[in-house]
């Protein structure tokens, strides 16, 4: 029996439903109680923003004008993310799944229900048997809780979150190369830079706010390189735009690196004096000449020697990547590759010469730091490293045999769950049937489960599959602090309770642990006691927020990180002296050209890409229900090229079939000029048929453990279907015929 | 002078936010009027924001038979007067930008007021405080031009009609009006024979020349 018997009824009941209001409808006569200054729930950015309340509803927002990062702006999602907390789809009560429906529950009862299986299946199985899967949307103070939950609470080694879907890749390599994971430069850096090299970052759609550095950068005389296999809006204002074949960046960047070197536009100072394992680089790089870089790129040589050129020349630049690069199988060696032009130029360290991911959740960057990844305890630290476990066993009051050695990624978690290995399953802040690369497969493990509970505030698709749903918080529902992108450690508050009789994610988190019966390391009673505990257990890791205070973010319009005492001022910009390896020095690393897992051939000739678009947040479980939004881009599309729909004899609106090894999904066909002919794209944040995850290839990269969501194999068949697609804003717009008369 | 909007198309990144935005202005009531396209998405992402010009003799006011269209002193066309409005759309077909709206709900011309409630207590309009990349900017026209490549526009010639207006848009440093012809909007008909906008292609051609003789490659 399928742990999802009656689908619908499930989404008649919880949605998604679209809601496009505020809970009383559109008023010009409202009495605002209260303005509370707080930040976005959605992407890295952390836009500042007033939310207006009246009787505990936020009724709608005001921007924030004084917060420096954003000064006002926020992008659709943005404006409309109030519009989620008062959703008829919000969960009210705790619900447990009887005879394949969710009926209501108490608290009590779903809590014992919960405590109970928990016991079981770690009494027959050991403690190991239970994974918890956590996300980095959640304030850090949750983070660290689930980390600590897992740990301490459950006793199992098995945790993870869904960073690991997101920059996990920029985090391990800027661990090998840099002794630290954080952007290095405040993005007040970026309009001092001559030259932005931006990789694999549609950052127009995915981080619009922060398009309000890039253009204060070409107001003041700035060029862009754009990297992307797409014609995005980023793109099409580049000064520069190298439309590589998606997976192929190491080729390009060690191109770039040789025309570096044989125009002598490295800083050879840098290198002998910051840097180690220069020579084995320059070597390898020395054999990537443009025109071989080309053929494997599909740039052409010429662009890549201006592309060159321009970053080289400049006195001052800024490189930054996403997950463009990040998703592949390749993903570490990617960022690395980017990282060494940082290097052997010196770019780095200084105002106006910097590097960074773009990380991609609201709290990727504190969800990363603090201790709910698989091989990390808080403050980034190493939990194979003794002299971390003992620091942090001390804080907690645990024994140190009793703290669980290293887990797997979630991925490899949900192998362990088809295995049998892992039979019970917590999680929190993720969506797994969308995000999660494979679908099909993910839905066989979770099958495969003896028992699963899932924390939420919308009953997600792939809160479906679980037994007991627990009713979660919205992010004005709570208070905490977030780190965004650049390092930036902000304040999120508090706007109005919960509804109904859903509770805050730590309170539902610390009451299970109390019932299991160890209450001892789980006494918090606020976020505020939460994090002081973070703040000692962070001291003296990389990511220390011992100086950090709550008073000290608010008065600062937040602080960077580390801060490792009350009176330090933080650090926007990292590495101006040294870096965080033991000897201070960064180093390079050799990359070899090595393509996607799966490459195009006669039977899947296409390269499949996956991505965003600007009306939708990640798995879209808090988007799709938003009526503005949806209505812009109702549902996913495949982008193909005029040149590739010719000789697949399809037309723009027509649903296709599009088929990988893995599965198939029906999609409309968006024909335009702007993707490359040999590549086509669909965006991701949709489930079940709708899912580009049906498709992707769940291949790992081998360090960093994330998946290839970013290039696999296939080909696209007609579907004579008469069905008329739905494609929204997407479509709408003159069309060529229209505008060309006269 | 006083605070008035800039439309800068090349930055729009078409989110919508403005749309969005338009929304919250509580004298809206949800309803928004400013408008974002694709030019053409089958060639390319470019996309255009449109908010109403206000016209310095606006014509939607002109071919009112209510006079239910008023300015305020400081030159903001508002939307139509409810009393007076009398659903017949003149304004809707006159408009030479195609801005007012007819809102059967409502029954009333509805079209952009620059959030006056807002901007006439010194707050900025939404769209423009929401706009992530300056694709819309409110202040003053002397405020604005030093810190943009871009040259403030605000003469329109439509045919035989020239209309100026409050708001400016944004255009290439040596234009200096908006030349429409009555049949296809802004196709191609911008006054730029002079000037040559560097395309990517000749910008390149540009730096490989400029670049040394001695390139190997």
């Amino acid at each position: 029996m399928s742990r999802v018997e009656h689908l619908d009824e499930i989404v008649e009941a919880f949605g998604p439903h679209l809601h496009d209001a505020p809970h009383d409808g559109w008023r010009a006569d409202r009495v605002i109680d209260r303005v509370v200054p707080t930040h976005c729930p959605y992407c890295g950015v952390q836009c500042g923003m007033n939310l207006l309340v009246e009787q505990n509803h936020v009724v709608g927002i005001e921007p924030r004008y004084d917060f420096p990062v954003n000064e006002g702006r926020l992008c659709p999602k943005g404006v409309t993310a109030y519009l989620q907390v008062h959703h008829p789809d919000r969960l009210l009560h705790p619900l447990v799944k009887r005879n394949g429906r969710f009926e209501r529950a108490s608290w009590d009862a779903a809590l014992d229900l919960v405590v109970s299986k928990f016991h079981e299946l770690q009494a027959a199985h050991g403690k190991d048997s239970i994974g918890v899967y956590s996300g980095s949307s959640l304030t850090t103070e949750k983070t660290y809780l689930m980390g600590k939950f897992a740990r301490a609470g459950l006793g199992t080694r098995y945790v993870d979150y869904n960073g690991r879907l997101c920059m996990v890749s920029a985090a391990a390599a800027n661990n090998k190369a840099f002794g630290i994971d954080r952007a290095a430069n405040p993005w007040s850096d970026i309009p001092l830079a001559e030259v932005l090299l931006i990789a694999g970052s549609n950052c127009a759609e995915t981080f619009p706010v922060l398009n309000k550095f890039l253009w204060q950068q070409r107001d003041n005389g700035g060029r862009w390189i754009i990297v992307d296999p797409r014609e995005t809006p980023t793109a099409r204002q580049g000064d520069l735009h190298l439309q590589l074949r998606p997976g192929t960046d190491v080729a390009l960047a060690n191109g770039m690196l040789h025309v570096l070197i044989e125009e002598n536009l490295i800083d050879q100072n840098f290198i002998d004096s910051r840097t180690n394992d220069w020579l084995s680089t320059r070597e390898l790089a020395l054999r990537y000449t443009p025109e071989h870089a080309a053929q494997i790129c599909g740039v052409p040589p010429e662009k890549i020697v201006a592309a060159a050129r321009l970053y080289g020349r400049a006195k001052t630049a800024v490189v930054m990547h996403a997950r463009g690069i990040e998703h592949h199988s390749n993903g570490v060696n990617n960022v690395l590759s980017y990282i060494n032009l940082v290097l052997a130029t010196g770019k780095i360290g200084a105002p106006g010469r910097g590097y960074g991911t773009i990380t991609g959740q609201g709290n990727g960057q504190g969800g990363r730091e603090h201790g709910q990844k698989a091989d990390q305890l808080p403050g980034q630290r190493s939990i194979t490293n003794p002299e971390h476990r003992k620091h942090v066993c001390k804080v907690w009051g645990l024994p140190e045999e009793e703290l669980p050695q290293a887990g797997v990624s979630v991925v490899e978690m949900f192998t362990k769950m088809g295995e049998g290995e892992i039979r019970g399953l917590l999680s929190i802040c993720n969506n797994v049937m969308v995000s999660l690369p494979d679908i099909n497969q993910i839905r066989r493990s979770l099958e495969d489960l003896d028992f699963y509970v899932c924390i939420d505030f919308f009953m997600s698709e792939g809160a479906r599959y679980a037994d007991v749903v627990l009713p979660g918080s919205a992010w004005s529902e709570d208070e905490g602090v977030t780190c965004n992108s650049e390092g930036r450690v902000v304040k999120i508050n508090k706007a109005n309770d919960p509804p109904g009789e859903a509770r805050a994610d730590w309170w539902i988190v610390q009451e299970i642990a109390r019932r299991m019966g160890r209450g001892k390391y789980f006494s918090f009673n606020s976020p505020r006691e939460i994090f002081d505990e973070l703040r000692v257990a962070s001291r003296g890791g990389n990511a220390d927020y011992y100086g950090i205070t709550w008073e000290k973010i608010e008065q600062n319009n937040g602080i960077f990180w580390p801060c490792p005492s009350e009176d330090h001022p933080g650090t926007p910009r990292l590495f101006e002296d040294r870096f965080y390896h033991a000897d201070g020095k960064a180093r390079f690393h050799p990359i070899e050209f090595n393509p996607p897992k799966e490459i195009p051939d006669e039977e899947f000739p296409l390269i499949l890409t996956s991505g965003r678009v600007v009306y939708q947040y990640l798995s879209g479980n808090q988007t799709r229900r938003i009526g503005f939004l949806v209505e812009q881009c109702p549902e996913p599309y495949v982008e193909v090229h005029p040149e590739t729909a010719l000789k697949l004899k399809i037309n723009d609106g027509e649903r296709v079939r599009v088929v990988s090894r893995r599965g198939e999904g029906v999609f409309p066909v968006l024909v335009v000029r702007t993707i490359r002919p040999d590549t086509i794209f669909i965006p991701y944040h949709w489930g079940e048929q709708l899912a580009v995850n049906q498709l992707t290839n769940p291949v790992l990269d081998p360090i960093s453990k994330i998946p290839e969501f970013k290039a696999c194999a296939a080909r696209i068949e007609k579907t004579h279907s008469r069905q008329l697609p739905i494609l929204g804003k997407q479509r709408k717009g003159a069309s060529a015929s229209e505008v060309r008369r006269g | 002078m006083e605070e008035t909007m800039f439309i800068d198309p090349q930055r729009c990144i078409g989110c919508r936010a403005c749309v969005a935005a338009c929304r919250e202005c509580a004298t809206h009531k949800g309803y928004p009027m400013i408008f974002v396209d694709y030019i053409d998405r089958a060639e390319t992402t470019a996309t255009m924001p449109t908010v109403c010009m206000h016209c310095k003799e606006p014509t939607c006011a002109l071919v009112c038979p209510a006079d239910a269209i008023k300015m305020t002193d400081d030159g903001v066309v508002m939307s139509a007067l409810k009393p007076r409005c009398l659903d017949c759309r003149n304004c809707v077909n006159a408009c030479p930008f195609g801005v007012p709206k007819y809102n059967s709900q409502m029954h009333l011309q509805m079209k952009c007021d620059m959030c006056y409630d807002r901007s006439s207590e010194g707050l900025k309009p939404m769209c423009a405080s929401v706009c992530p990349t300056g694709a819309i900017s409110f202040g003053k026209y002397e405020q604005i031009v030093p810190l943009r490549r871009t040259k403030p526009v605000n003469v329109h010639v439509f045919g035989n009609q020239k209309v100026e207006t409050k708001v400016y848009l944004m255009l290439p440093a040596d234009a200096d009006e908006v030349k429409v012809d009555g049949c296809g909007v802004f196709e191609g008909m911008l006054t730029r024979a002079d000037v040559s906008v560097p395309t990517e292609e000749s910008w390149i051609d540009t730096q490989v020349e400029q670049s040394d003789k001695s390139n190997e490659f």
